[in-house]
């Protein structure tokens, strides 16, 4: 691991750079485009840049119309905001005709912090995965956040991406050839796996160092896109090893452990242990303080991982 | 000019009949706020719009959006009587696996730009397509049809705020006011008057019409075209069911299809005499 860096600033920055490359592109933005950092784009390309003013559900709509005209729109807000308030304009405008959007929604998951419960989405992933024709995607790390960027400008069609507030550590290799609907695994293990998405994969890497202290052989798989999702690294999974663990910051409702078991109970039933916000809003604190509190660190994962295997 | 618009009259005509034979066959959908739009639809497709059915994603072509899109009906005729699909598609409408959905579907139906049908959602994406096409230095305009309960929605606010924000003068929102909307009269509901003084007061530019008078609906057009600096708002006042008189002014009408007994007596208020037999079944 090197290198601390925020997703979200990873996308200011390469926005920038795909603004230079890609006339096509336009962004938009609610009225936080110094948090989401699409500003770093507005900046270099006024023309190409929206504020819509606050007023998300307009924004994703006018956004479908851009695709629609042949514009490769990048909108910017909140979570909470982009899925939340706008979930049926990003249903009918932009899923149901399969436009070419890219939602890129940084402020995910408990980590906002001291904004509290209100601005804390929990269940972004869920709704947003519950759309068909749309693509979700949860990069790790800063490396990812730019890998996911340039494969979503390239895929033609409706994309969801969610991106976190505050630094996290690299964890993905900077030659991973990053593809939409790929898994990686990032620890090699045989007792059991842990399938990790944000940055609960970093959480994942550092119990799996406790865990080999213990002599206990933890995989991590980490899931950058939860939908397509990818099936054949999690078959691998439940086959060689005993235990599925899955890790998110979001509600354990619906999300990464959702889709995990929806497919595992399906196609290779083995006990799936959902490590997350336990359907449950969140509150104000500092981001480090809430991870706590929620139940989202190495330890909380090394206690998930021993419970699994003991009832395993 | 004069023969242009009896011609439109009667090119409007032709399009009520399709749009009755077609939900009478359907059995389902929404006959009133089809009939009430009808005339504007027929300008724009016959008079004002440049499109061409031969090739639906024609670069030169202007855009429509149909906000209400529970009017659909409306489109489709259009879009038949123009070549793009042939005639006999209307007679599939809100089938299984027919191109002409409940609703305007981008994705199956030529000449249709976007999915609507969920209201309050269609100005935006006008705006959007406004936006893109004057970033690219083009001359196509957007024409957007709404309803009047449909400017209940907050959405439409938003995108109204937006388009004159952003002068977007490529834009024309032409907005059906017939008054009625499913639970009643509009003015019962949830009254949205006065709407010329709203998009006033938002920084359109309005003008106020009879929806049925072909040559009004030409002439705010092309005042419209020719308005700079500002998107221009067409308040067009409309008859609901307009044109089969015991469709008209009822909002029980709205979402009811003509059964097999009123459908002889609609076509013979339209002027239409030929067998209804034959077409009905
Ligand atoms: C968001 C949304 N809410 C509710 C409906 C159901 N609905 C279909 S048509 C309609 C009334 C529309 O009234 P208006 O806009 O005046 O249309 P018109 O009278 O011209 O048919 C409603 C409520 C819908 N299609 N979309």
């Amino acid at each position: 691991m090197s290198g601390m860096i925020a997703t979200r600033d990873a996308y200011g920055e390469v926005l920038a750079e795909l603004g230079t490359e890609n006339e096509q592109i336009v962004v938009l933005d609610a009225d936080l485009s110094g948090s989401t950092k699409t500003g770093v784009f507005g900046k270099k390309f006024p023309q190409r840049f929206f504020n819509m003013g606050i007023a998300e559900a307009n924004m994703v709509g006018t956004a479908a119309g851009m695709a629609a005209v042949g514009k490769i729109p990048f909108l910017s807000t909140f979570a909470i905001f982009a899925a939340g308030r706008a979930w049926e304009q990003v249903r009918q405008s932009v899923a149901y005709p399969k436009a070419n959007v890219k939602i890129v929604a940084t402020h995910g998951g408990v980590t906002v912090g001291e904004d509290g419960g209100s601005h804390q989405s929990v269940e972004d992933i869920a709704i947003m995965r519950a759309i068909p024709n749309m693509t979700v995607m949860v990069p790790a790390d800063g490396v990812e956040t730019r890998a996911a960027i340039r494969a979503a400008a390239e895929y033609n069609g409706p994309v969801y991406i969610r991106l976190g507030r505050n630094k996290v550590p690299t964890v993905i290799p900077a030659d991973h050839p990053f593809a939409i609907g790929k898994g990686i695994e990032l620890v090699v293990g045989t007792d059991l796996t842990f399938v990790t998405t944000g940055l609960m994969t970093a959480q994942a890497v550092k119990a799996a160092e406790l865990l080999l202290a213990d002599g206990i052989s933890a995989r991590v798989v980490h899931l950058g896109t939860i939908k397509p999702l990818d099936q054949d690294i999690l078959l691998k999974a439940a086959r060689e090893t005993r235990a599925i663990i899955t890790a998110e910051e979001h509600s354990i409702v619906g999300g990464l452990g959702g889709a995990v078991a929806e497919f595992l109970s399906g196609a290779c039933p083995v006990p799936v242990h959902r490590v997350g916000v336990r359907d449950r809003f969140g509150t104000s604190g500092k981001a480090e303080e809430l991870l706590k509190y929620f139940g989202l660190m190495p330890d909380d994962l090394v206690d998930a991982a021993r419970g699994a295997l003991a009832r395993s | 000019m004069n023969e242009t618009i009896a011609q439109l009259e009667e090119k409007a005509r032709n399009l009520r009949v399709a749009v009755v034979k077609a939900l009478h066959k359907s059995q389902s959908g929404h006959t009133g706020g089809s009939l009430s739009a009808i005339d504007m639809v027929t300008v724009l497709y016959f008079h004002t719009m440049r499109h061409d059915s031969a090739n639906p994603r024609w670069e030169g072509r202007d855009r429509f959006v149909l906000c209400k899109g529970h009017a659909a009906p409306a489109q489709y005729v259009a879009l038949a009587e123009a070549g793009y699909f042939p005639r006999e598609d209307l007679m599939m409408l809100r089938r299984l696996g027919s191109h002409l959905q409940g609703h305007p579907d981008s994705k199956v139906t030529p000449g249709v730009e976007v999915c609507t049908g969920s209201l309050g959602q269609g100005l935006s994406m006008a705006n959007g397509m406004a936006l893109g096409l004057r970033l690219d230095g083009k001359e196509n305009r957007v024409y957007a049809l709404l309803g009047d309960g449909e400017l209940q929605e907050g959405q439409v606010w938003e995108a109204a705020m937006a388009a004159s924000h952003y002068r977007l003068d490529n834009l024309c929102a032409l907005i059906d006011c017939n008054g009625l909307q499913i639970d009643g009269e509009v003015a019962r509901v949830m009254g949205v008057e006065s709407v010329p003084d709203k998009f006033r007061a938002f920084g359109w530019h309005v003008l106020e019409i009879d929806g049925h008078d072909i040559g009004a609906i030409i002439a705010a057009l092309s005042q419209a075209k020719v308005t700079k600096g500002q998107p221009t708002a067409i308040v067009a006042r409309t008859v609901k069911g307009k044109g089969v008189s015991f469709f008209e002014n009822k909002a029980s009408y709205h979402g009811v299809p003509p059964s097999d007994e009123e459908l002889p007596r609609a076509l013979e208020c339209l002027g239409c005499f030929e067998d209804c037999e034959k077409i009905s079944h």
